[in-house]
């Protein structure tokens, strides 16, 4: 949230939306060369290009160097890979480079959906390169991307590991087929505490229901996420709704509901990733927040998914329109959906992996996670959670909209 | 300023004056060609999108347009959190000027060979990062911090708690604009000649009134320019609201922001900049006026 400037320098850039007579305008005043690069506009677009049989529009694609530039850019959330504590190193990344002699620029520069959208806007919808190969994003937003032409399809005789994403994952409404992403890790909205705290306030170190979230014994010690669809699903799933098919009415209930416990005080912030700084120095007894970041935290706090029901979410890889290093950003999505890769990363993030086979696989790394919940879930855990209901724009907008408002925005 | 000298001389017109005055405005080139491209095309560029209209059944695209509305929509939507803004400001500022004048005080006139020194102390924290040093706050505010301990302790805290309340948020706008407010003060202080301190004594006018008749007023250009320069970004500030305040304190910065990154709603947010920097300057108008200092500042 905070590191937004840039961006919104960005933003406001490509509202310009008349780049053509902008440019025209510079080139008039006779402005050199420097200010025309910051302004200029790529000849071809990925969002000019001509609609497919599948109804969203296909992205231009670059002229693709993988074979002469042995080169990869990777933008993906922080803590999202493993990493040797010692070294600071990333072995299986590391690895990765090695064995093909790629070099790979990992870049933990996905903080926000949102955020990291309006950062790359502008040249997104001028149709020119972003500059990376991989941006790994949350469902909802992977969807803004398909359709609105901003990534490349993806070649699947590159990825013969395709084959081993979980069956699950592969009919999603916003890229049936998995046509243009594939996922990286998915992970729950869930309950998170200080154990001690949390007894010492309500007599009790389990946290299960919203209702004990929302006991005034806890006024003022809560923070719930300020991504949308984790809170909210949440909230909806509490109040009996479906959170995968709900209706205006039932949303707009939810957000009153919201709207209650934030102006009487018993939420304390609406965090994004900060509530976990929170949660350590005390100032925050229980959360609403994202089940991997509790278990960094250590044996003091405690996890678990709301009786009612958790959210369940994915983040996905994709190409973006005009990646020039295509060919080798599908070789690393084939790598890393190799088996013991993707138990390798799941044993240090502590998210689901979305690969068939790291289960077992996991049984050579670390035998006490084989039957983790929040890595592997069984069909009990996964029951108990929702995906979040597919949004249109507009809808996406209005509900944004209503959350905001709710928590003083 | 050349200009101003050659133009000033002009009675005889000397040999070199002309070519003298068209070097002025050739010096002049760099400057005006960076406000034009770094000021001028973004305001304008602002003002065109705070009137866009939205694209029918395209979410977030929006066309070239003259929607005036954008602007009444932004402040019957948003008044709470300009109000919030100027009255957060506006203590902040007021704050840093009752902690900064006896310490410019202090400095310009009595540091002696210390002066250096704690001048450069004041400026120092602005060293490390805006971002860092608010972050730093939230450990130093925390619940279970001494500060917040002592406090509670004298139970004069009415949410039994510092961190993510309105006094957290101005103590935060107070601390990081401070340097700000000091060193105007401490400029028009140094230059404060002591020979008149001295005769206001030798007539007898006891301290209150020697402050009051000769340090204050001729410290205001100071004041003026201090209060300035803090209470503008002051009021524009969206990261102390952002990381020390609650729901209920959001400022006109985050109503920005929210509608540039999560509503994707860019005319609303333009016109909200539109506003603010409007209003900002209309303030700055009245105050100055009011001061009755334009020549001085």
């Amino acid at each position: 949230m905070i590191s937004n400037q840039p961006e919104m320098i960005a933003a406001i850039a490509g509202t310009m939306r008349s780049t053509v007579s902008r440019r025209r305008l510079l080139q008039a005043a006779g402005i050199g060369g420097a200010a025309m690069a910051v302004a200029a506009c790529g000849g071809t677009g990925g969002s000019d290009a001509s609609g497919d049989a599948s109804g969203a529009p296909s992205a231009a694609a670059a002229e693709d160097l993988s074979d002469t530039d042995k080169a990869l850019f990777w933008s993906n959330w922080p803590l999202y890979i493993d990493i040797d504590d010692d070294s600071g190193e990333r072995p299986s990344l590391d690895r990765f480079m090695a064995d093909t002699g790629i070099t790979v620029t990992y870049n933990e520069d996905v903080n926000d959906n949102s955020e990291f959208y309006a950062k790359v806007r502008t040249q997104l919808e001028q149709g020119q390169e972003i500059g990376r190969d991989i941006v790994t994003l949350t469902d909802w937003m992977a969807g803004l991307w398909i359709q609105n032409g901003f990534v490349q399809k993806l070649d699947k005789a590159n990825i013969p590991n395709f084959s081993n994403m979980i069956s699950s994952y592969l009919d999603v409404a916003f890229d049936p087929g998995r046509e243009y992403s594939m996922p990286w890790q998915s992970g729950f909205g869930a309950f998170g505490w200080n154990k001690s705290q949390l007894s010492d306030a309500i007599g009790t170190d389990a946290l299960v229901s919203v209702d004990q979230l929302f006991d005034p014994k806890l006024k003022g010690k809560i923070s719930v996420l300020s991504e949308m669809r984790d809170t909210m699903g949440i909230l909806l799933a509490w109040l009996g709704y479906d959170p995968s098919n709900f209706t205006d009415d039932q949303f707009s209930e939810a957000i009153e509901a919201l709207t209650l416990q934030v102006d009487n005080g018993q939420i304390r912030q609406v965090a994004g990733n900060d509530y976990v700084a929170a949660m350590e120095s005390g100032d925050v007894t229980a959360v609403i927040g994202w089940s991997g970041d509790m278990f960094q935290l250590g044996d003091a706090f405690g996890v678990a998914l709301p009786e009612s029901g958790g959210t369940l979410w994915t983040d996905n890889m994709m190409i973006p329109a005009l990646a020039s290093h295509k060919k080798n950003a599908e070789l690393i999505m084939n790598y890393y959906y190799d088996p013991a890769v993707a138990a390798e990363v799941a044993a240090y993030v502590q998210y689901i992996s979305p690969v068939q086979g790291a289960q077992e696989a996991m049984a050579d790394i670390d035998p006490a996670l084989v039957d983790n919940q929040w890595i592997f879930p069984d069909s009990a855990t996964l029951a108990n959670s929702y995906v979040f209901m597919p949004l249109t724009d507009a809808q996406d907008v209005e509900y944004q909209r209503a959350f905001q408002k709710a928590i003083g925005n | 300023m050349v200009v101003g000298v050659a133009a000033k001389g002009g009675t005889s017109i000397a040999p070199g004056a002309q070519r003298r005055s068209r070097t002025g405005y050739f010096l002049l080139l760099p400057g005006m060609a960076w406000l034009g491209i770094f000021f001028a095309i973004p305001i304008a560029t602002l003002f065109m999108t705070s009137l866009q209209a939205p694209v029918e059944g395209a979410s977030g695209q929006y066309a070239p347009a003259f929607q005036v509305s954008n602007y009444a929509d932004a402040i019957i939507e948003y008044w709470p959190q300009f109000l919030r803004s100027f009255l957060y400001a506006g203590i902040a500022t007021l704050l840093a000027l009752v902690i900064a004048y006896p310490l410019a005080y202090f400095i310009a006139v009595k540091a002696g060979r210390w002066r250096t020194l704690m001048l450069v102390l004041v400026i120092a924290p602005s060293f490390a990062s805006f971002l860092l040093r608010t972050y730093a706050w939230r450990t130093i505010l925390a619940d279970e911090s001494p500060v917040t301990t002592f406090l509670n302790a004298l139970h004069v805290l009415p949410d039994d708690r510092i961190l993510n309340t309105s006094i957290a948020v101005i103590a935060g706008l107070t601390y990081n604009f401070l340097p700000f407010m000091v060193l105007p003060l401490y400029a028009a202080l140094e230059r404060l000649d002591p020979r008149l301190i001295e005769a206001s004594n030798d007539l007898y006018a006891n301290p209150i009134t020697t402050f009051r008749k000769v340090t204050w007023p001729l410290s205001l250009p100071g004041v003026v320019a201090g209060t300035l320069l803090t209470f503008i970004p002051a009021a524009g500030d969206y990261i102390n609201a952002e990381l020390l305040g609650s729901t209920q304190d959001r400022m006109i910065g985050n109503a920005i922001q929210t509608n540039f990154i999560d509503f994707r709603d860019y005319p609303i947010a333009s016109a909200l900049s539109f506003m603010l920097m409007a209003a900002i300057l209309v303030l700055v108008f009245a105050y100055i006026r009011r001061a009755g200092t334009e020549d001085l500042v």
